[in-house]
Formats: structure tokens, C-alpha cells, sequence
């Protein structure tokens, strides 16, 4: 039998933000996924540290200075992320394109300080199994860190290289999300190589 | 079914005992007994339920023959027996709590009872899993009372025994199915398992851990004695190695000392005190080679010693090259080490 | 178009929309066009077939060790070659079979369950495919060049370690495992978006097949599972390869780190092989005894409590390592509850078909078969979740026996059962009944000639994993048996293969809807056209194409060009037309360039950094925003 026709769906819009949105939900999905890797990288940090006294094996837990720095600097940066979020959602072109500039050069600033912050963590990742751990999730947040920095470089080019239509103010929202799941990422992962050491002495 | 009879068939087995010196089921201790007591719970219960489910899926197939090419039924509350099923299924689904409480119940009590063995009167042994083979040391009051070995485990019957467990490399586990399960020696963590023997005889325990080329021959001689016996065996051990007396065991003996055999051999009472391979003070008096790649003889011994690795392809002995002569007088010399 | 609503379709609209959709959606036959395909139908035929090449080659190394096993002191295969085997045939079967298979069948079912144009990421599927062929392939040649990893499927460490495991074997292993889990986390994301966001309008969660709840229960365990083994192979290999210390216990680091890391893993491992077989007994179960299921909502609680209870178990493999004993009761209490929803499910399955009007064909053949076997599978299992019991058990044969009966019961059953359902859907044409039942009866009866005694070997005390046996142990005429059975199965094997390649040509043409089954997937033609659906269907009961006709459809995405209709998460209603992508050549790229980069990190370390430039120069390729200007032209008139 021929099916019959009840509804027409021509007139829908083509681009929406947040949850309507497929990309949305597949950036969720890959947050969810990293999350659960920092999740049990952090496990593993808990069952070495239970399994060797002390801890650090050589007493000696890595310098504030710089990770704190970053810490204070990531948090910071949540101001801009936040403002470009909005502007994205009101499809202000304009202040999108500071909005991500903006991202894009605070980014750099956190990677500089992340290249020194590794040489103050005042042990190599092939001293000790602290040293390996540590450095595993330095490295993990790291890798993050610069993924979404290459995305919002990519994005930054291409806004100031065209108009957006809805559907591209909706991928610079989601560049957004994303940025806040590693600035949030980071704050455990900072509390667990900076603070749990300190607490352990 | 066919699965049905698969039970019938294995009950059978199961049921008889499985007996062998190898078998879980056929207990010579404690532990293994009762293991064995929770092993034929589960297999009721289990069988039970499994009986169950083939009873009402044959029931459901034989119900078939009737069914006409009718029209699909597509709303489940449409049908009258959907009240009936569910009314079944709450049951089934009780049953199955019931069951498993009962295993459960039956687990828990059976590991706390396990767990709280009494070990004050222990038999203290310290085994140390190497690849591919056992190194075990009993405790004794002083330092020279100590008695090492290697690839067998003697014990007293009724005296329960609590083995330390070390691991020289990589990951093994310690299996005596017919005295009880197994225990992993992991390097870097010490584990204990307690074995209570109860009935005399000859056993054959084996590494169950995959541990590298040779795990397949990494098996643990383990003989249960009576008391007075086991007293006598533990003196005899404590004794150096018997001197060379024939000159064949003599050659033999100035071929193991300057030989390399030295270096990873200890032979109690001789200048031999190499800590990489089994030690072999009184090898003649074990009842296998190299962890029970082969039984113990003169003729295997040679085998062994002519080229360990045909034996035993992949184990960390070296071949040797010796002389037909020389193999000989070196055989009969460590023949000679009762 | 200003024509009412409702109206019949009109056969001559039809033809030219069916001229232009293919148009829009098909792909040619050049060879860019076959690489920068992303229809997803295309990349999961190829994804079943690599996968099923792959369980026949793992076969053939089963039937090897089958038959160095099958005399004691046998000395066919040396010790080292032996220990290969199993490494290989355990890993291929988990990580290039089981999990991949069941992943494939869903990327060409599901978008044509859900009633919609393409999956959610195409571009990603393609690239899933391709790293997973990739990683397959490195693995099988260095097996073939006697590099093959030997420290078995959950490569324990120390003996994986850089000391007892020189040489690049496990390397490769490590980094296969990292192919794979790549791809399958690619797959479980656009699956869940699939899911949750392209089911036909009208298809609320309450109506949702259980074939869709078994996958996004499953992409789930997916995204909460794997991470835990790309993080476990990442510590190993750089252990390995850069000398950090996570397993070495010297330096502070843990042997059973990697054991919990593992089994975290391995474990809701099993259930990720398992839910979505679950999923096929379902829709053949409904099928093929003409009612719907009994029982729907509590099916669908018994897979959500399964995938979450999957997670609670990892420790029941690792009794033997001497945890404390009050956690352990813990483990026990556990792995025994989820025998609940595993129980009532079976019960379901089996008062759908006492209820119903049973047709006793192929498919639910396999389905009796299933059940018959499964159920002793998971009895065993729950025997050895006894922690006392399982002492004695662990290592042994009996757990050989135990998960092959799960795995080949609970899975390789029903997915020869989704095989003879789905062919007529891939192919168009049916497979042979007649060499059907023999399939299945010599595969039963194989597989329990095969299996049966290895429950008695494993109590009579043979461990696994050893490439043989001293005579006198008593094993030797079970063991025969055993090699005798696995022979049986290979000849079922094999008349599989070639009844699938006769019928592929002479089968019968099945039509539409060969069996009046119920689900979306029918209501297109077989096989589907590329673009799925001319119109998209609405959903107005559980069993879509069961309710009365005519059947209800929406008009109005775009033939000119790619769009999928998006409903809303939860009532799936229409919300937006969401462009789909385009092919691209970029995704296959991107897995070259992640090939190298993975291979070439087991040579050299550095390349851990350098490597991901290549990928992730194709990657901006791949993800290039789409110029406005394009997207006007494309919605323009
Ligand atoms: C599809 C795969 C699959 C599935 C579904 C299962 C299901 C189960 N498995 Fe299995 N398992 C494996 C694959 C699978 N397993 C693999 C691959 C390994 C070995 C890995 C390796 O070492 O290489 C393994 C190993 C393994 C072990 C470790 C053994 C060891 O190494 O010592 C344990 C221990 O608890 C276990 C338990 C269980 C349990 C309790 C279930 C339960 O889910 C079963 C539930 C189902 C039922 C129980 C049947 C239906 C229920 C009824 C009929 C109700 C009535 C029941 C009662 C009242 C008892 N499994
Ligand atoms: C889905 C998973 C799966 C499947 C389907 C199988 C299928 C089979 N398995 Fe496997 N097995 C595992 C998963 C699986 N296995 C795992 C995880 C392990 C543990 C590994 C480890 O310890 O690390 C294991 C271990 C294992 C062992 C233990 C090895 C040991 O511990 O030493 C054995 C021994 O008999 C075995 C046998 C078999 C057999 C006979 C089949 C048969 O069913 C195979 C049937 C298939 C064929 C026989 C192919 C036939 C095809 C042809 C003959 C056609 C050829 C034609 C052409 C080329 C056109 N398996
Ligand atoms: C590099 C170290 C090394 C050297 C040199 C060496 N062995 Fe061994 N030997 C071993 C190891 C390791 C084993 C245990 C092998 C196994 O069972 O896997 C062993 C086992 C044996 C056994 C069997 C012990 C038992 O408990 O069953 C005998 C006998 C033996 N060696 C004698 C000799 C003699 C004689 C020589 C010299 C010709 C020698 N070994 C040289 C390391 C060595
Ligand atoms: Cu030692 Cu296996
Ligand atoms: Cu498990």
C-alpha cells in the first residue's frame, strides 16, 4: 500500500544550538570518553601513591609557582570563553570573531607556561612510578589543552575569513563547551600534582 | 536436548569423584574438600535452574505444532496469557533470587571459614616462583635448619601448612588441585595460601598463571607424608651433600665445580652455591627433572644434562657441551646426591 | 508545495525524487569515490566483512591449536608459536571480531531502524573503519612475520614488560589495541547521536526497538569501558619504549595496576560483545514468533541494569591475586545479581515464543540454540564468581569452556541467527534454508563436542594456556574429543561461506519485508537505496510496521542535497533539517596519517609528537567549516 504523506517538515530551521544539534552530542560524547580517561588516570594516581611511602619517593612535590599560575590563568580565561559563548548563541558576528581571537591567544599564553611548568615538576617520568604518573597526566591535560587551541586557531581563521551562518555560530558554542570541560578537567588534576603531595608530607 | 544429556554426562563424571593426582574434585585436604562441598551445591542448584529453562523452551517448541500462520499478535496486553506469564516470570525471577542467595550465602561462609583456618601450629614454607620453576625453603627454628629445595613440596598429613609466596620475574600461580586452590606469587607483593593435607599420597600441582614459553612444564611435586616421615625426609635434607666416593662421581663432581654448573647451582657442603638455578643438594631424592619435564632417572638426568633445551625448549639453563664420558661421570655424580 | 496534507505519494514524483535523492546520496564506482564514501551502509558491509574475514582466521588458529592439543607431548608447534596462537586468536576474536562485528551490524541497522538518511557522523564512520582495518592488518603481519605478541589477550605485566618481552611484539599488540578502541569510540558516539537524535518522528524511548536500546546501552559501556585499556596500553608501551615505571615494581610502580586497569575494561568487555546480540535475539525473537515482546520495559530495565552492574565485576578475574577477602564477597554478591536481568531476559525470550506463532526457521534456530547454550555459559559463569570455587577454576580449562560457551553462545549464535535475518536486507536476495539447518545443527553439535569437555578437563586439573600435556594425566581422550568438535564447526564454518556466496547470486529475491518482521529497516527496499527513505516514516506504535496501514510518512528534506531529519532527544519530535556530510577522501587520509603515527611510535618515541602533525594537518582538512557561500547555493532553489 502507498504510504501516505501527513506532514511536511521543509519549513524547519537547518541549524540549531546546544542540545537540538548533532555536533553537540558528539562533542558531549568525546568529553564524556577524555573525561572518563582523566577519571582513571587519577584512579591510577591513587593506587601508586597507596602502594609507595613517601610520597613523592624523594619528598620533594613540584613548584606552585607555575602550575598555579596556569590554574589562575585557565579560570580566568572562562571570562572570555563565557563571552564568546554568548556572542555565538546571539549570532553577533563581530564580537565572535574577538571572542575567539581572544581564546586563541590566551591559549597560546597557557601552552607557554605549560612547556615551563613541565621542567618544575621536580622529577622525570622515568625516575619513579610518581614520576610516570604525574607526567602521564600533565601530558593528558596537555594534549587536550592544544587540541581545543588548534580548533579554536581553525575556527578563528575561518571567521575572520567569511561570514558565519547559524550553523558555524553553532560550532564556535560547541568550541566553547569544550574549553569549559578543560578548564574544569584541570582543576582535580592540579589539586592531585600540586596539593595531594603537599598533603601526604 | 543434547544439553540435557551433557548434564546427565557430567554429573556422571563429575559425581564419581574425577579422581586423579591432578583433579579438584578428588580432595586430599581441607581446602579442597570444601571447595569440592560448594562445587556440588552449585552444581544442584545451577542444574536445577538450567533443567528449568530447557523444560519450559521445549515446552514452548512442542506448544509450536499448533500455531497456524495466523496474523501477528502486536500488542503484547492483547494476548490472554500475558497475566498467566507474568505471574511466572515474578515467580522465576524469586526463584532466581532465591538461588542466588543461597550461593552466595554458601561463598561467603565457605571463604570466611577458609580465611579463618587456624595457622598458629602452621608448617611455615616459603616458595618463590621463578621462570620455570619453584625454589622452596622451609623455615626452621635456626638459620641451619633451614631446608631448601626445589620443584617439590613435602608435607605432613593433618599439619596445615601456610606458604609464603614470592615471585623472582613475572607472574605465577600455585596450583595442588587435590589440596586446594591456587594463590598467584606476583613480584613485588608476597601472598599466602594454606593448605591443610588429609590424606596421604602423591600429587602433582602446576603453574596456573601464564608465565612465558615454558609454562606449560612448570609443574610442583607435592607429596603428603605421615609425620614421621616427613620428620625423616626434612633430617636427611638438613645433611650436606654426600662426598663423591666412586671416581666416575669424582670426575663429576671436579666437572661441576669448575664448570659452569657452579655458578647458577647450589650444592650444600661443596663450594657450589649459584642462587640462579634449583638447588640440587639432594636432587637424586626428587622424583622429577627441571619442574616434571621429566621423571626422575639416570637416563633422563643425562637427557637433561645433555641438552636442557631439547627437554625443556626456552628455559634459562644453557647447553653445556660435555664429552660422552663426561656427561656420564657428571650424571653419576649428581646421581649419587640422594 | 502547496499541496494538502494528507495525501497518497504520487508514483511520478516518485520516480524523479528517487532519480534525484540517488543523485545526492549515491556513490560512484571510482575508486576516490569507493574511498571518500560515507554511506553508511557501504562502510559497514566492508566493516562485516574484514571483521568476518578476521573470526575465519582466528578460526584457523584455533584449529591449530586444536590440533597440537590433541595428543599429549604432541610437537607439531613449538612452545613460542603456540603461545602466538592464542595470543593472536584471542586477541583477533575480542578486538577484531567480536566487539567490531557487532559494532558493524549496527552502523548499517541502525540509521535504517531509526527511519533516517545516514548515521549521525558519517565522516567518522568512515575513518572508524579504516583505522580499524589498519590496525588489524598491522597486527596479522607481524603475526605473519613471527612477531605476533605471546603474552596473551590480556598481556599481563611483568611478563609484557620491557624485560620479559623484549623485541617489538607487544608493542604491536599495545598499539593495536589502540586502533581498535579508537574506532569503537568512534562508532559509540555515532551511534548514541544516531539514537538519540534521528529516530523517525513518533518513535518516542517507549517504542524504540530493543535492537536501538541494546546499542545505546552499548555505546555506553563503550565510552565508560575503553578509555581504561587506551590508558592501560598507553602506560605499558611507555614502559616499553620510554622507561617510565607505572607496572615495574622496583621503581614503585604495580603489577596489578594493569590488572584492574585491564579488567575494568575486559570485563563490561564481554557484555559490550553481548548486549547487542542480545539486541538481534530480540528483533528475530518478535519476527519470528509473530507477537511482540513479553515484557518490554522490563527488557529494557535488564539491559540498562546489566550495563551498569558490568561495571561492578572487574575483579572476579583477578580472585587469585589475593585481595582482601571482604572485598572479594563484594565482587561475588555482584557478578551473581546480574544473573537477574540475564534470567528474566532468557524467561522473556521464551514466553514470547510459548505465546506466539513460532516459525521454525534459520534464524531462530540459531536463536533455541543460543539459549540452550548461553544459559549453561552463564551458569558456569556464575559458579565462577564464587570466590573459593573460583580458585580452584581460575586458569584452568573450565574457564576456556565458560567463556566460549558465553562468547559463541551468547554471541557468534545470535549473529549467525542476525546473518540469515539481515541478508535478505544487505543483499536482496534470502540464504539457502536447506544448507541453513545443516549449518546449524553441525554447529551445535560441534560446538558441543568442542566446549562440552572442557569443563571436565579444567576439574581434572589442566590449565590453559599451555602448548601441551604429559601423557597419563587422563586428558587425552577429551582433548581428542575436543580437537574432533572444533574440526565439525570449521566444516559448519565453511558451509556458511559458501552458502552466503551461492545465495549472494542465486538466492531467492526476498522483497521488502521477507519475513513480516516490524521494523523500520523493512520499510524500505532490500537493499536499501542510498538514500535510505524517500520519505521519512512516522512512528505510531512499538512494532512500527505492525500498526494498520497505510503507513504515515513526512515529506520535505531537501532531495538536492544531503539532510537528515533531527527529532527531539526524548519524544523524538521534528526539530531541524541537519546537514549531513559530504564524502570526503579526508577521512581515509586522516587514518594513514594515524596509522604512521602509531606504528611509527613503536620504532621511535619522538614520534609520538612529530606523528600527530601529519594527522592533525588532515584533520583540518576533514573538519574545514563549509563556506556560507556554499550553503546558500546549496539551499537556494
Ligand atoms: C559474552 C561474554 C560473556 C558473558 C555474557 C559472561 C557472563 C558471565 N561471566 Fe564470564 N567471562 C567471559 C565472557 C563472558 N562472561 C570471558 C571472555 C572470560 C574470560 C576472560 C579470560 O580470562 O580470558 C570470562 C570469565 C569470567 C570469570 C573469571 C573466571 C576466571 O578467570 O577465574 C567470572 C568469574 O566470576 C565470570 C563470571 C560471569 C558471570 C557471573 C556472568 C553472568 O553474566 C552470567 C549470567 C547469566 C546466567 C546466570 C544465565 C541465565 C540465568 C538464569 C537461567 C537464572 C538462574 C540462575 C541461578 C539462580 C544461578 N566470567
Ligand atoms: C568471540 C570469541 C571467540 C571465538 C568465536 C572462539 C572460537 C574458538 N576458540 Fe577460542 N578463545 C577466545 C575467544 C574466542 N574463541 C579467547 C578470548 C581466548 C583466550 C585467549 C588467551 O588465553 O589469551 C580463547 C582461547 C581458546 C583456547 C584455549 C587456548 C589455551 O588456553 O591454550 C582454545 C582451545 O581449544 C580455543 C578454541 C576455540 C575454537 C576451537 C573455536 C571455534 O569456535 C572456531 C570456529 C571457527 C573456525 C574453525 C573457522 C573456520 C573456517 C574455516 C575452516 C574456513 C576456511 C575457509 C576459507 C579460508 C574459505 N580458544
Ligand atoms: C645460567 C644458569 C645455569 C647454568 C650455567 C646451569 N644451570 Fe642447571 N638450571 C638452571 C635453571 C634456571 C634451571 C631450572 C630450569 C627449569 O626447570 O626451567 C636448571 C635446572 C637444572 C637441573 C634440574 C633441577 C631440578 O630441580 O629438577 C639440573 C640437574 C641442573 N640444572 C644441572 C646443571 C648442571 C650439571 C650444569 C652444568 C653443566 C648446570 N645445571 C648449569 C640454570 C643453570
Ligand atoms: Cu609459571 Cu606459569
Ligand atoms: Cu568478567
Amino acid at each position: 500500500m502507498k504510504p501516505r504523506i501527513v506532514g511536511d517538515v521543509s519549513s524547519l530551521p537547518d541549524a540549531a544550538f546546544s542540545h537540538r544539534s548533532l555536533i553537540w552530542w558528539g562533542v558531549l560524547g568525546f568529553i564524556l570518553i577524555e573525561g572518563t580517561v582523566f577519571v582513571l588516570a587519577g584512579g591510577a594516581y591513587f593506587f601508586l601513591m597507596n602502594h609507595s611511602t613517601p610520597w613523592p619517593p624523594h619528598r620533594v612535590p613540584p613548584e606552585l609557582l607555575l602550575g598555579t599560575c596556569f590554574t589562575v590563568l585557565m579560570m580566568l580565561s572562562e571570562i572570555p570563553n563565557v563571552w564568546a559563548d554568548r556572542a555565538a548563541h546571539g549570532e553577533h558576528l563581530r564580537q565572535t570573531r574577538i571572542g575567539l581571537a581572544l581564546m586563541t591567544l590566551i591559549g597560546l599564553a597557557l601552552m607557554v607556561i605549560r612547556y615551563f611548568e613541565f621542567q618544575t615538576l621536580n622529577v622525570s617520568w622515568d625516575d619513579n612510578a610518581y614520576g610516570s604518573i604525574v607526567w602521564a597526566l600533565l601530558f593528558l591535560h596537555t594534549v587536550h589543552l592544544v587540541t581545543d587551541w588548534v580548533d579554536t586557531l581553525v575556527l578563528t581563521v575561518f571567521a575572520h575569513m567569511h561570514d558565519l551562518e547559524r550553523t558555524h555560530f553553532s560550532d564556535v558554542a560547541d568550541n566553547c563547551l569544550y574549553w569549559h570541560f578543560v578548564a574544569i578537567a584541570w582543576l582535580p588534576i592540579y589539586a592531585l600534582l600540586y596539593w595531594v603531595p603537599r598533603m601526604m608530607k | 536436548m543434547s544439553g540435557r544429556k551433557h548434564i546427565c554426562a557430567a554429573l556422571v563424571v563429575l559425581l564419581a569423584g574425577c579422581s586423579g593426582q591432578q583433579a579438584a574434585l578428588d580432595a586430599a585436604g581441607d581446602q579442597a574438600a570444601t571447595i569440592g562441598d560448594l562445587w556440588t551445591l552449585m552444581l544442584w542448584v545451577c542444574g536445577f535452574m538450567y533443567l528449568l529453562v530447557l523444560i519450559f523452551l521445549a515446552h514452548a517448541i512442542w506448544r509450536a505444532r499448533h500455531a497456524l500462520d495466523a496474523e501477528p499478535l502486536t500488542h503484547g496486553s492483547g494476548s490472554r496469557a500475558e497475566h498467566p506469564l507474568r505471574m511466572a516470570l515474578g515467580g522465576w525471577v524469586g526463584l532466581i533470587v532465591v538461588g542466588l542467595f543461597v550461593l552466595s550465602l554458601a561463598t561467603f561462609f565457605i571463604d570466611r571459614s577458609l580465611a579463618q583456618a587456624r595457622t598458629d601450629d602452621a608448617l611455615k614454607i616459603k616458595v618463590t616462583a621463578a621462570q620455570w620453576w619453584w625454589k622452596v625453603e622451609y623455615e626452621g627454628m635456626a638459620p641451619d635448619q633451614r631446608v631448601v629445595t626445589a620443584n617439590e613440596l613435602r608435607l605432613p598429613v593433618g599439619q596445615p601448612a601456610l606458604l609464603e609466596l614470592h615471585a623472582e620475574d613475572v607472574i605465577h600461580s600455585l596450583w595442588i588441585p587435590n589440596l586446594g586452590g591456587k594463590e598467584d606469587l606476583i613480584p613485588g607483593r608476597i601472598n599466602s595460601l594454606l593448605l591443610t593435607p588429609r590424606r596421604e599420597g602423591e600429587y602433582r600441582g602446576q603453574c596456573a598463571e601464564f608465565c612465558g614459553l615454558q609454562h606449560a612444564k612448570m609443574a610442583l611435586d607435592a607429596t603428603v607424608m605421615n609425620p614421621d616421615a616427613f620428620t625423616r625426609w626434612r633430617q636427611q635434607q638438613l645433611t650436606p651433600a654426600p662426598a663423591p666416593s666412586t671416581p666416575e662421581q669424582i670426575r663429576g663432581h671436579e666437572i661441576f665445580m669448575s664448570g659452569p654448573c657452579a655458578a647458577c647451582h647450589q650444592i650444600a657442603g661443596t663450594p657450589a652455591s649459584g642462587q640462579t638455578g634449583p638447588n640440587l643438594t639432594h636432587l637424586a631424592s626428587r622424583r622429577t627433572i627441571a619442574a616434571g619435564a621429566r621423571p626422575y632417572s639416570f637416563e633422563d638426568l643425562r637427557d637433561w644434562l645433555r641438552d636442557p633445551q631439547s627437554v625443556k625448549p626456552g628455559n634459562h639453563m644453557p647447553v653445556v657441551q660435555l664429552s660422552d664420558s663426561d656427561l656420564n661421570a657428571l650424571t653419576a655424580y649428581l646421581d649419587s646426591l640422594k | 508545495m502547496t499541496t494538502a496534507l494528507p495525501r497518497e505519494a504520487d508514483p511520478a514524483e516518485i520516480t524523479a525524487q528517487h532519480a534525484q535523492l540517488t543523485r545526492t546520496w549515491g556513490t560512484g564506482q571510482s575508486l576516490f569515490e569507493r574511498l571518500a564514501t560515507v554511506d553508511h551502509k557501504i562502510v559497514a558491509r566492508r566493516y562485516v566483512i574484514t571483521a568476518f574475514v578476521f573470526f575465519v582466521l582466528a578460526g584457523v588458529l584455533a584449529l591449530l591449536m586444536r590440533i597440537q592439543l590433541a595428543q599429549p607431548d604432541s610437537h607439531l608447534i613449538d612452545p613460542d608459536r603456540y603461545n602466538q596462537l592464542f595470543t593472536m586468536h584471542g586477541t583477533t576474536m575480542m578486538f577484531l571480531f567480536a566487539v567490531p562485528i557487532m559494532e558493524a551490524i549496527a552502523v548499517y541497522l541502525v540509521p535504517l531502524m531509526c527511519g533516517t538518511r545516514n548515521i549521525s557522523f558519517p565522516r567518522l564512520n568512515a575513518f572508524s573503519y579504516w583505522v580499524f582495518l589498519f590496525g588489524g592488518v598491522m597486527i596479522w603481519i607481524a603475526f605473519l612475520m613471527n612477531a605476533g605478541p605471546e603474552t596473551g589477550w590480556f598481556s599481563y605485566v611483568p611478563l609484557a614488560g620491557p624485560e620479559y618481552s623484549p623485541g617489538k611484539r607487544t608493542d604491536f599488540w599495545a598499539q593495536m589495541v589502540t586502533f581498535t578502541e579508537v574506532a569503537a569510540l568512534a562508532v559509540a558516539v555515532e551511534l548514541i547521536a544516531t539514537i538519540l537524535k534521528q529516530r523517525a518522528p513518533g518513535m518516542t524511548l517507549a517504542r524504540m526497538p530493543l535492537f536501538l536500546w541494546a546499542m545505546l546501552v552499548t555505546s555506553f559501556m563503550v565510552i565508560i569501558a575503553m578509555p581504561a585499556v587506551m590508558l592501560a596500553s598507553s602506560f605499558l608501551i611507555a614502559d616499553r619504549l620510554i622507561g617510565t615505571h607505572f607496572f615495574n615494581p622496583v621503581e614503585g610502580g604495580d603489577a596489578l595496576l594493569w590488572q584492574h586497569l585491564f579488567w575494568f575494561f575486559g570485563h563490561p568487555e564481554v557484555y559490550i560483545i553481548f548486549l547487542p546480540a542480545l539486541g538481534m535475539v530480540s528483533s528475530i525473537v518478535i519476527t519470528f514468533a509473530r507477537r511482540t515482546i513479553f515484557a518490554y520495559t522490563l527488557m529494557v530495565l535488564a539491559l540498562v541494569t546489566t550495563g551498569l552492574l558490568a561495571f561492578g565485576l572487574w575483579v572476579h578475574h583477578m580472585f587469585a591475586t589475593g585481595l582482601p577477602h571482604l572485598g572479594s564477597s563484594f565482587y561475588t554478591a555482584a557478578s551473581m545479581m546480574i544473573a537477574i536481568p540475564s534470567g528474566m531476559q532468557i524467561f522473556a525470550w521464551i514466553a514470547t515464543l510459548w505465546d506466539g506463532k513460532p516459525r521454525f526457521m534459520t534464524p531462530l534456530l540459531f536463536v533455541i540454540g543460543f539459549i540452550v547454550i548461553f544459559v549453561l555459559g552463564g551458569l558456569t559463569g556464575v559458579m565462577l564468581a564464587s570466590v573459593p570455587l573460583d580458585l580452584q577454576l581460575h586458569d584452568t580449562y573450565f574457564v576456556v569452556a565458560h567463556f566460549h560457551y558465553v562468547l559463541i553462545g551468547g554471541a557468534v549464535f545470535p549473529l549467525f541467527a542476525a546473518f540469515y535475518y539481515w541478508f535478505p536486507k544487505f543483499t536482496g536476495r534470502k540464504l539457502s534454508e536447506r544448507l541453513g539447518r545443516w549449518n546449524f545443527w553441525l554447529f551445535f553439535i560441534g560446538f558441543n563436542v568442542t566446549f562440552f569437555p572442557m569443563h571436565i578437563l579444567g576439574l581434572a586439573g589442566m590449565p590453559r594456556r599451555v602448548y601441551t600435556y604429559a601423557d597419563g594425566l587422563g586428558w587425552e581422550s577429551l582433548n581428542l574429543l575436543s580437537t574432533l568438535g572444533a574440526l565439525m564447526i570449521g566444516a559448519s564454518v565453511l558451509l556458511f561461506i559458501v552458502n552466503a556466496a551461492r545465495s549472494l547470486k542465486q538466492g531467492e529475491p526476498a522483497g521488502d519485508n521477507p519475513w513480516g518482521a516490524s521494523t523500520l529497516e523493512w520499510a524500505t527496499s532490500s537493499p536499501p537505496p542510498p538514500y535510505n527513505f524517500m520519505h521519512i516514516p512516522v512512528v505510531t506504535g512499538r512494532e512500527a510496521l505492525w500498526q494498520p496501514e497505510p503507513r504515515q510518512v513526512l515529506e520535505g528534506l531537501s532531495p538536492a542535497h544531503r539532510e537528515v531529519l533531527c527529532t527531539s532527544a526524548l519524544a523524538a519530535v521534528p526539530d531541524i533539517r541537519q546537514h549531513s556530510a559530504e564524502p570526503s577522501i579526508w577521512p581515509f587520509w586522516t587514518a594513514i596519517a594515524t596509522a604512521i603515527w602509531f606504528i611509527a611510535s613503536i620504532f621511535d618515541a619522538r614520534a609520538v609528537l612529530w606523528g600527530s602533525l601529519p594527522v592533525a594537518v588532515c584533520l583540518i582538512a576533514w573538519m574545514w567549516p563549509t563556506p556560507p557561500r556554499v550553503l546558500q547555493q546549496r539551499t537556494a532553489p
